[in-house]
């Protein structure tokens, strides 16, 4: 593989340096070397950028990767190609693994095995309480001062319901920079919830988790980054209360970030009606008023982040009852794809949805390096992707080892045709390149 | 019309084809030998994942007296929970072996629907969850039709813990959809949300509604579901939306009650209430056996066998007045078939 890349003639949009022209982009021993039109190819591979959107590579604040403990559903190796097909160069794993990323051993080999891939940047994400059970702190110092430099806290797939608990989390954080992150969600009014409570649930007869569950959660956790000084993240935000809490959040000037999901901006709970568990999802899927809520919220900057969620299940966990199946999608692969109906839709302009999908998520984390800005000297983590290219989802040729997607066998508008991980190309022309990554 | 998964799934003019059909079926259940040939050689499976007496017993005897081979599979609700793959592997033996119908009855709200996907078999929704039970609402339907002329501008109360009932749900739908109104009665702890949605009118208050009703249908209180506080106590459940001898002096003269049994004497409905002849429960079992061989009738391409059998074997269609009564009555009914 030659270690210079000539990306050219794409349109470069840049939010970090607040570019949106036609440049060609030079990518030598793992930086970016130059910007501008019509440099010379030389010895360098070429990708050809015609037509298609050049920007900095996606960061997924919010994956699932299930290894240790369910490497049947999802592997380090096999959620980091999935990543790399989908244009992120860079994805923080949720510690929901078993055992639970709760000690810096873990910690290091989530983020040494993503490292050793090479397909793009794993991020582990630690728990804020030992084995995620909510009843005593993990080893939060051991994890952010370990070689993995865990800086994001979660329990995720449950909220810390214990408010005390929670409120010591945040204040031990903030000696070491971290962020909390949460999962909010009120079980005392959720629990047994098998869909967001509304029309539809009293129709399906389903028992419903009602949007004030996620909102009382939020505000609770608001107000203890209030008490704390901690930085807060507010995981997938799903309904209007929660929008509005971070907006309002936000302008009293507290270090609270959220992130939305693409199904959670394109999904309604009506799709529930088919009784078909691929769409059963935790927050669930809302209403109508509540993704227009998250449409405007994401568009307007109070959510900084669109985060996939990505949560492998094997297929036959999936193909139960209604009830008896786990909730959760994958999403990496087609994230693009959905979100992009959103500029359509003239919900928000292409360079802001790729501030969303990179530069946003990118500042959340902290991570340098991505997110851009597309300059010499920067790190290349790029991402080239066709806009108008329409392709329809077949599961079965995912990277993920998983094939819970709900848009199997529909048409989707906008591809990833190239990703570019630590100046070298991992995707090309929408695959995975042969002999990257590891064998698994 | 190949599965009935919910209520919704039949138009008023299917709903009255069945009520009709089970006219003619009903007869067949007065008769010393109460079997006719019409589904010989079909196989129907009562595959109940929560058990169900008096619906599995409903169901056998529909398919028996139509002379259907009738299989039973009784599945552990909690294991299947626990594993759900079971249900698939389930169905997919029961395709394997060439079942013509399956009866399902599942603690889980779709699993109905989930088993139609999987199997070539029809499948006839006998109750799942909380979501419905279509072949309960037709059968009350039929029961309502013995006693009053039309279902237009029929009033029916339901009455009791309507959020977790799929007996309210479907026959809510099934009453809307034959034009009758529908009352909701009950606290507000046991009513759904967004029950605004459901085109129904909602009372807390039962006495000050008996007097407006036709049809009193009260619905089983869940002794269990004690465990939620939905209401401060059982005794004070039956205080305020019980059906007693006092209250039922409040309804008018013409107007019946009903229940979807088993019945919690003393809770929803008093000892002496539901041994009153307005009391029309025993009825809605009888009706039951009537209303299920009508569907099984209909939904097995009973149509196009009971043909077929015409061309075949003329000499028995002829010496069997049952059969050639449902065949008066589908020769009526059949353009409303979908
Ligand atoms: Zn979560
Ligand atoms: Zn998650």
């Amino acid at each position: 593989m030659a270690n210079a890349i000539l990306v050219r003639g794409g349109r470069l949009v840049d939010p970090a340096s607040g570019t949106d022209r036609t440049a060609d982009i030079l990518v030598r021993d793992g930086r970016i070397e130059a910007v501008g039109a019509g440099l010379a190819a030389g010895e360098a591979e070429v990708v050809e950028a015609d037509g298609a959107v050049v920007s900095p590579g996606f960061v997924d604040l919010h994956v699932h990767l299930r290894e240790p403990g369910r490497e049947d559903e999802e592997t380090i190796a096999s959620g980091s190609a999935a990543a790399a097909r989908g244009g992120f160069t860079a994805i923080c794993a949720m510690p929901n693994t078993e055992p639970a990323c709760d000690s810096a051993a873990v910690a290091e080999k989530v983020a040494a095995s993503g490292r050793f891939l090479g397909l793009t940047r794993v991020v582990p994400a630690g728990a804020l309480t030992h084995a995620r059970e909510g009843t005593q702190l993990a080893a939060i110092g051991e994890m952010a001062r370990s070689v993995a430099r865990v800086r994001l806290f979660t329990d995720d797939g449950r909220g810390v319901q214990d408010t005390r608990l929670l409120r010591r989390a945040m204040e031990y954080l903030t000696g070491f920079g971290g962020i909390c992150a949460e999962h909010c969600d009120d079980e005392a009014l959720s629990e047994g919830g098998q869909m967001h409570e509304g029309e539809v649930s009293s129709r399906l007869g389903l028992r419903g988790m009602p949007a004030e569950a996620e909102d009382l959660a939020l505000a609770r956790d608001i107000a203890l980054a209030r008490l704390t000084g901690c930085r807060f993240h507010a995981l997938h935000v799903s309904t209007a209360g929660s929008v509005a809490l971070v907006r309002a959040a936000k302008a009293e000037g507290l270090a609270v970030t959220a992130e939305v999901t693409p199904h959670h901006l394109t999904l309604t709970h009506e799709e529930l009606a088919s009784f078909d568990p691929v769409f059963k999802v935790n927050p669930p899927l809302r209403s109508l008023a509540d993704v227009a809520a998250c449409r405007a919220g994401l568009a307007d900057g109070t959510l900084d982040a669109i985060a996939t969620d990505h949560a492998p299940h094997a297929a036959h966990e999936k193909e139960a009852e209604f009830e008896a199946a786990p909730p959760g999608l994958i999403g990496m692969e087609t994230a693009l794809g959905v979100v992009l109906a959103l500029v359509r839709d003239g919900v928000l302009s292409l360079p802001a949805l790729v501030e969303r999908l990179s530069t946003g998520p990118a500042r959340v984390l902290g991570l340098e390096g991505q997110g851009g800005p597309i300059v010499a000297g920067a790190p290349a983590h790029l991402v080239v992707f066709d806009p108008e290219a329409r392709w329809v989802v077949d599961p079965s040729r995912f990277a993920s080892r998983s094939r819970n997607c709900p848009w199997a066998g529909q048409e989707l508008t906008g591809k990833v045709l190239a990703t570019i991980f630590e100046g070298r190309l991992v995707v090309s022309n929408g695959e995975l390149l042969e002999g990257v990554g590891a064998t698994w | 019309m190949k599965h009935l998964l919910s209520i919704q799934d039949l138009s008023a003019g299917q709903i009255n084809t069945v009520l009709k059909t089970a006219d003619s079926f009903r007869e067949v259940g007065t008769r010393t030998i109460k079997k006719v040939p019409t589904l010989r050689g079909r196989t129907v499976c009562n595959l109940f994942f929560e058990p169900s007496t008096r619906t599995r017993i409903s169901f056998e005897l529909a398919a028996k007296r139509l002379s259907a081979d009738v299989v039973n599979f009784t599945g552990d609700a909690k294991s299947s929970l626990s594993k759900g793959e079971s249900f698939k592997d389930t169905a997919q033996t029961l395709q394997a072996m060439g079942i013509d119908a399956i009866v399902v009855r599942h603690a889980s709200a779709g699993a109905p629907q989930r088993l139609s996907g999987w199997v070539e078999a029809s499948v006839i929704n006998a109750g799942d969850g909380a979501h419905e039970h279509p072949t309960q609402a037709l059968l009350d339907l039929y029961s309502i039709r013995e006693h009053f002329p039309s279902f237009d501008g029929l009033r029916v109360g339901i009455v009791g813990d309507i959020v977790h009932s799929r007996v309210a749900r479907s026959n809510a739908r099934a009453l809307r959809t034959m034009g009758a109104e529908v009352v909701l009665i009950a606290p507000p702890t046991f009513l759904p949300p967004a029950v605004d949605t459901w085109g129904v009118s909602v009372s807390y208050d039962l006495e000050a509604v008996l007097p407006s009703l036709d049809v009193v249908y009260l619905l089983r209180v869940q002794r269990e579901r004690q465990n939620e506080q939905l209401v401060p106590s059982l005794r004070e459940y039956a205080t305020f939306w019980g059906l007693d001898l006092r209250r039922v002096n409040r309804m008018r003269p013409e107007a019946v009650i009903m229940h979807p049994g088993p019945m919690n004497r003393g809770v929803e409905i008093a000892a002496e209430v539901a041994d009153l002849d307005r009391a029309i429960i025993t009825d809605q079992v009888t009706n039951g056996v009537a209303v299920r061989m009508s569907l099984l009738y209909l939904m097995l391409g009973g149509l196009n066998s009971d043909r077929d059998r015409a061309r075949e074997a003329p000499a028995r269609r002829a010496t069997d007045p049952a059969q050639l009564a449902f065949e008066q009555a589908m020769a009526e009914v059949e353009p409303a078939l979908g």
